[in-house]
C-alpha cells in the first residue's frame, strides 16, 4: 500500500484516501467540444513517466490535493 | 527401523511431556516439541501421503514447512503441513489424497498409466466434447488432491492487527537474529519474524559451538524491549513503501492473525532452502535431504534409518554423515559428488505406510542396499521478498544458485545465506552490519554500502543422467519438462504454466532451480540465459480466515431504534444504516397513510448545512435546475448529475436565510454528495465563500404523511402558522415541536400525501417520535417502514436514484426535460446533457401497468420486441409492486423512444420465460397525478 504525502497530515497509507484521477483541468462547459470534453472525462494518459494526480484524504483532513507519482516505480512525491 | 534416540544436545522435544495422537486410526505417542512428521518417523512410519497426480507413496523429504510429502488432515483441518505443525495432545491425523486408504490406493493405477499422464494431459484429453464437461468434472474432482473441508462453520478465531516499526527482519536464523539485535541496539523498533517455532535457523541443528553461539543470540534478543519476535509466522508479502503482510500462526485461541506492518526498512534473511537432486526414484520414501536428516537427529532425536548412503557435495552433507554416525546409523557409503560421485536410481520396496528405499544404484553401476539415502547437492535462494522490492536475482555460476541482483529498493536489504556464503562469524557480522544499516536508513540516514559476503564455489548438481521428480507437489518430472520444451514451450514462464511445475503447494521453494536447470539443458542453453520465474506473494499460504480477520463492520441506528425494536420492526440493511423495513404489514401501513396519518423514520436522509454568500452559485453548479430565485422559506427539488451527465443524486434543498440553506440528499448518496461538493469548492472554485457541514446524524428525521398530518402537527407546534395559505407545499419553517426548539419542518411529500418532514436535534428524536404517536393516537397514526414508502412513491411515480437509474442514466432519460436548464452557462454534466438532448435516442423512464392487474413482473425483467425475426431488448422494468391503493400491479421502467408514448403496449419477459403485456402510461404517477392530495 502506497504512502501518500498529504500536505496537511503527512505520509499516510493510501487506504485513507480516494484516488480522484489525473489532475487535468476542466474544459469550458458553456461551449464544449466533444473530443475535448470526453478526453477530460475518460482519457487518462499512461506514459512511463511522472504524472500529476488528485487525491482526496477522506479518512483524514478531507482535503483534495495534488501529488506526483511515477507510473513505473510507483514513487510518490508532493506536487510543487 | 527408525526409533527415538537418547538425549541429543540441543534437542527440542520435552521428554517429560508425552503426547498421545492417532494417525490413520492407529494410536501413537510423541513428545511436546515433535512435529507430526517427526513423531511418525520415530514410530517407524515412512509414507505420509500419496502424490498429486500419480498417487505415488511419499514420505519426508525436507522436514520443514515446505516439505511436499507431509501434507495431512488434522481433525477437520485440511492441508496441514505435517513436517512443520507441532504435535498436540489428542490430535487426530489422517492422510490425504489416498482413496480408499493409504495402503491400497486405487488411484495409484495412475502410476501404471503414467506415460499417458504427461504434461498437458488433462488440457488435451478432456477438452472435447464440451457436453461431457460436467461428467469429466465429477470424475476428476474425486481424483483432485487436498483434504476434506468441513461444511460446518469454523470454530477457529482469526484476527488482524497493525504494526508500525522501523525495521522488520524476515527470517530468524543467525544473520537475521544478529540484524535484529543490531538494529534494536541502535534504538530502532524492530519486528523479527521466523517461520519455525524457534529462532536459530540452522544453528538449532548445528555443532556444540553453534549451539553455544545460538544461546548467546537468544540472550541478546531476550534483553531488548524494542525487539518483538514472531515465531511460527511468515512475512508473506512486501508491497509499496514496505507495507508487509505478516502471518502469526496459532497464537493461543487465535488460529491465525494477519499483521499489517509498515516498516521503514526491511532486512531479508530467509536463509537457504536445500535442493533435491533429480534422478530416477528420487521421490521414494527414505530419500531425504541432508538438512532433513540433521533435523530429525538433532531437534527431535529420531533415528532416520539403519543403513544409509549419502551423496554429498558440501559441508552440510558431510555434517549429516557425522550426525548419522553419532546416532548409530550405519553409513555404508559416502558418495562424494565433489570428486565425481553420482547416483542414478533409488528403488523402493515394502507395503503401505512402510514402503521405503531399499537400494540405490551409483553412477558407476554399483548397487548398494540401504534404507536411507541422503542427498546434499546445493541450495535454492528464496528471493521472494527481494523480487517484490524490485530485484531480479542473478544466477551465479560459481555458487550455482541465484544471488541478489542488487536492484532491490534501498529500504530493503538482504543478509545471511541469501546474500552469500562465509563462516558463521562472517554471516553474523554481515547480519549486524545490515541491522545497523537498516536502522540508519530507517532514521533517514544516507545509505552506505555493506561489505559483501564472499561467494563460495559449489558444484553444479541438478539432475543425474536419469529422469526424476522436479516438482514433488505437482508430480512434474524432468521428463515432462523435456517433453514440454520439445512441444515448443521453451521459455521458463511457458513451461511453468504448461507443466504446472512450481505452481503447487511448495510454490517453487524446492523445485525452481531444478526446473530452470532441466529446461536449460533441454534447450541447450545456460541457466543464466534461461532465467527464472517471478516469485509472487504470499511466501507461504495464508488462511482465508486470517485475510478476512475479525468482523468490524460499523452500523448506524437512528435515535428511534429502541422504539422500532419494541414494536416489531423488520430490519433492513441500507448501506451503513439499519432501518425498519416494515412493522408486519406494509400494505396496511400504506392504506393507513392514504386514509389517516403515518410516521416514518427517515433519519438516514443526507443533510448538509450550507452557509455563505455564494451558496446559490454552488447550487446552480451542482444541480441541473435553477436556484437563483429561491425565496427564503422556499424549498426546491433538484437533480445532480456527474460530469458525464449521469444522474448522481436528487433531493430537496431549502433556503432558511439570506445565506443559509439546508440540502437533503438520498440516504445512500449522503457521503458521495458531500465529497462531490468539497471537490468543487476546493479544486474548481476555491474563491467561493461557502461553508458546508454534514448534519445527517445531528438531526433525527421523521415524516408525518397522510390527510391528518396537519391536524397532528398542530397539536405539537405552537410557534409556526400551519395554515395551508401560510405554510404552503414546498416550503420550510423552523420552530418548536413537542417542546423541542430548533426543529425544521419541511412541507414536502415523497408519498404523495400531505406531509411534513421534521428534522429535530438528534438527542430529542425519540421524544418527538413518541410525542407524535401519542398526539396522533385518536387520528389513527401508525408507523410505516421503508417498504410502505417505496410502494407509495411508486404509486406516485417518483424514481429512486440507483433503483430506477443506473450508471448510464443521463438526466433526460428519467423525464426531467423541463427541469434541466441548459441555458445555464455551466453546471456539472451540462455538455453531455446538451448532446443527449440533441441525439434524442435514449430510452425513457415511463410508468407501466401490466394488462393483467395481478401480475407483478420482477424488477429487472427485460422488455423485448421481435424485430426482423430476432428478439431484441428494448427496455427493462426498474421498479414493480402491487399497489394496495389501486389494487393492481404498477411499474416504472425504461423503454425505447418509439415505445415511450401513452398506450403503447410492450412485452415483458418474466424470469420463467413467459411473456406478459404491459401498457405504457401517460405519466409516471399511477395515483393522483395532479398532486391534489399533497397540495391540500
Amino acid at each position: 500500500m502506497l504512502l501518500v504525502p498529504c500536505p496537511w497530515c503527512g505520509p499516510r497509507g493510501s487506504a485513507e484516501f480516494r484516488f480522484v484521477g489525473d489532475a487535468s483541468s476542466r474544459p469550458d462547459a458553456s461551449a464544449p467540444k466533444p473530443d475535448e470534453w470526453r478526453a477530460y472525462l475518460y482519457a487518462q494518459a499512461n506514459e512511463a513517466d511522472w504524472t500529476t494526480e488528485t487525491w482526496y484524504h477522506r479518512a483524514g483532513c478531507r482535503r483534495y490535493f495534488k501529488v506526483e507519482r511515477h507510473r513505473v516505480s510507483n514513487e510518490v512525491r508532493s506536487a510543487p | 527401523m527408525s526409533g527415538r534416540l537418547g538425549p541429543q544436545p540441543g534437542e527440542e522435544i520435552d521428554r517429560q511431556a508425552p503426547l498421545a495422537f492417532t494417525w490413520n486410526g492407529d494410536e501413537h505417542r510423541g513428545f511436546a516439541g515433535d512435529t507430526i512428521a517427526s513423531a511418525l518417523t520415530a514410530a517407524g512410519v515412512s509414507v505420509f501421503s500419496r502424490s498429486f497426480k500419480y498417487h505415488r507413496p511419499r514420505g519426508l523429504l525436507a522436514a520443514t514447512f515446505h516439505d511436499p510429502g507431509c501434507t495431512v488432515q488434522v481433525g477437520d483441518e485440511p492441508n496441514v503441513r505435517g513436517a512443520h505443525r507441532q504435535l498436540a495432545e489428542g490430535m487426530v491425523v489422517q492422510p490425504q489424497n489416498a482413496w480408499p486408504s493409504l495402503h491400497r490406493d486405487v488411484k495409484a493405477a495412475n502410476q501404471l498409466a503414467g506415460r499417458f499422464l504427461g504434461a498437458g494431459f488433462y488440457y488435451k484429453t478432456f477438452i472435447k466434447p464440451q457436453r461431457l464437461w460436467p461428467a469429466y468434472q465429477r470424475v476428476l474432482s474425486r481424483f483432485a488432491a487436498g483434504g476434506r473441508v468441513t461444511d460446518q462453520p469454523a470454530e477457529d478465531r482469526f484476527d488482524q492487527r497493525y504494526a508500525h516499526v522501523d525495521v522488520c527482519v524476515a527470517g530468524g536464523g543467525p544473520a537475521g537474529m544478529a540484524a535484529a539485535i543490531a538494529a534494536a541496539g541502535a534504538g530502532a523498533r524492530v519486528l523479527l519474524v521466523e517461520e519455525e517455532y524457534r529462532l536459530g535457523g540452522h544453528l538449532r541443528f548445528g555443532s556444540e559451538t553453534e549451539l553455544s553461539t545460538l544461546a548467546d543470540l537468544h540472550r541478546a534478543v531476550a534483553g531488548l524491549e524494542n525487539l518483538e519476535v514472531v515465531t511460527n509466522g511468515v512475512v508473506a508479502g512486501r508491497y509499496d513503501d514496505n507495507w508487509l503482510s505478516v502471518v502469526e500462526r496459532q497464537r493461543g485461541p487465535v488460529f491465525e492473525r494477519l499483521v499489517k506492518v509498515r516498516a521503514r526498512t526491511v532486512v531479508v534473511a530467509p536463509g537457504l532452502i536445500e535442493r533435491p537432486y533429480v534422478f530416477d526414484g528420487n521421490d521414494e520414501p527414505g530419500v531425504l535431504l541432508s538438512t532433513a536428516v540433521r533435523r530429525l537427529v538433532k531437534l527431535w532425536a529420531v533415528r532416520p534409518g539403519e543403513r544409509a548412503v549419502v551423496l554429498t557435495a558440501n559441508d552440510e552433507g558431510d555434517a549429516a554423515v557425522d550426525d548419522l554416525r553419532r546416532a548409530g546409523v550405519d553409513v555404508v557409503r559416502v558418495v562424494d559428488a565433489r570428486s565425481g560421485g553420482d547416483v542414478v536410481q533409488a528403488e523402493g520396496g515394502g507395503r503401505g505406510e512402510h514402503r521405503r528405499v531399499r537400494r540405490v544404484t551409483l553412477g558407476s553401476g554399483e548397487r548398494i542396499e540401504c534404507d536411507l539415502f541422503v542427498t546434499a547437492v546445493g541450495w535454492t535462494a528464496p528471493t521472494t521478498l527481494l523480487n517484490l522490492a524490485g530485484d531480479r536475482p542473478a544466477f551465479s555460476a560459481v555458487a550455482n544458485r541465484f544471488l541478489p541482483g542488487g536492484l532491490a529498493h534501498p529500504s530493503v536489504l538482504a543478509t545471511g545465506g541469501l546474500a552469500g556464503d562465509g563462516s558463521l562469524d562472517a554471516l553474523i557480522e554481515h547480519g549486524q552490519a545490515s541491522g545497523r544499516e537498516a536502522a540508519r536508513r530507517a532514521g533517514s540516514g544516507a545509505a552506505t554500502a555493506i561489505p559483501a559476503l564472499p561467494v563460495v564455489a559449489h558444484p553444479p548438481l541438478f539432475r543425474s543422467r536419469t529422469h526424476g521428480m522436479v516438482d514433488f507437489s505437482e508430480d512434474v518430472s524432468s521428463k515432462d519438462i523435456v517433453a514440454a520444451a520439445a512441444e515448443g514451450y521453451d521459455s521458463i514462464e511457458l513451461v511453468k504454466r504448461f507443466t504446472t511445475a512450481t505452481m503447487g503447494p511448495a510454490q517453487g521453494k524446492l523445485e525452481t532451480v531444478n526446473l530452470v536447470a532441466v529446461l536449460a539443458e533441454a534447450n541447450g542453453k545456460t541457466i543464466e540465459e534461461t532465467g527464472t520465474t517471478v516469485w509472487r506473494p504470499p511466501y507461504a499460504p495464508i488462511t482465508l480466515g486470517a485475510l478476512a480477520g475479525r468482523g468490524f463492520e460499523p452500523v448506524r441506528y437512528s435515535p428511534m431504534q429502541p422504539w422500532h425494536e419494541a414494536h416489531g420492526a423488520s430490519p433492513l440493511v441500507a448501506g451503513d444504516w439499519i432501518r425498519p423495513d416494515h412493522y408486519g404489514d406494509p400494505d396496511a401501513e400504506v392504506r393507513n397513510v392514504r386514509s389517516n396519518v403515518g410516521i416514518i423514520d427517515v433519519t438516514p436522509l443526507g443533510k448538509l448545512d450550507l452557509r455563505g454568500p455564494d451558496v446559490a452559485q454552488l447550487l446552480n453548479l451542482l444541480y441541473v435546475n435553477l436556484w437563483s430565485k429561491l425565496a427564503i422559506g422556499g424549498v426546491r427539488y433538484g437533480v445532480m448529475c456527474a460530469e458525464d451527465g449521469v444522474v448522481l443524486d436528487d433531493g430537496v434543498t431549502g433556503r432558511l436565510g439570506p445565506e443559509h440553506y439546508v440540502m437533503t440528499t438520498t440516504s445512500s448518496g449522503a457521503g458521495t454528495v458531500w465529497e462531490w461538493i468539497l471537490n468543487w469548492l476546493q479544486t474548481e472554485h476555491p474563491e467561493w465563500r461557502v461553508h458546508v457541514t454534514p448534519v445527517t446524524t445531528a438531526f433525527a428525521s421523521m415524516n408525518l404523511a397522510g390527510p391528518a398530518s396537519r391536524e397532528l402537527l398542530a397539536r405539537l407546534v405552537a410557534d409556526v402558522d400551519l395554515a395551508p395559505e401560510s405554510f404552503k407545499y414546498m416550503q420550510v419553517r423552523q420552530g418548536t415541536v413537542a417542546g423541542v426548539a430548533g426543529c425544521f419542518m419541511w412541507r414536502i411529500g415523497f408519498t404523495g400525501e400531505l406531509s411534513y418532514e421534521l428534522h429535530v436535534p438528534a438527542a430529542y428524536g425519540l421524544h418527538v417520535w413518541e410525542a407524535c404517536l401519542e398526539a396522533g393516537a385518536n387520528l389513527g397514526i401508525r408507523a410505516f417502514g421503508v417498504e410502505a414508502q417505496r410502494i407509495m412513491r411508486l404509486e406516485k411515480g417518483h424514481f429512486i436514484v440507483g433503483q430506477d437509474t443506473d450508471g448510464l442514466t443521463q438526466a433526460f432519460a428519467v423525464g426531467l426535460g423541463s427541469l434541466v436548464k441548459l441555458e445555464k452557462q455551466d453546471f456539472a454534466g451540462r455538455p453531455e446533457l446538451v448532446w443527449q438532448q440533441e441525439r434524442g435516442d435514449y430510452q425513457r423512464l415511463v410508468g407501466l401497468q401490466p394488462v393483467d392487474p395481478r401480475c407483478v413482473p420482477a424488477e429487472g425483467c427485460q422488455i423485448i420486441e421481435r424485430v426482423d425475426g430476432y428478439t431484441q431488448i428494448v427496455g427493462r422494468i426498474t421498479s414493480s409492486r402491487m399497489s394496495p391503493t389501486l389494487d393492481r400491479s404498477i411499474c416504472l421502467g425504461f423503454v425505447a423512444p418509439h415505445l415511450s408514448h401513452p398506450d403503447a403496449v410492450v412485452r415483458v419477459r418474466l424470469p420463467d420465460g413467459t411473456d406478459v403485456s404491459a401498457r405504457v402510461m401517460e405519466q409516471h404517477a399511477h395515483f393522483d397525478p395532479d398532486g391534489a392530495r399533497l397540495r391540500g
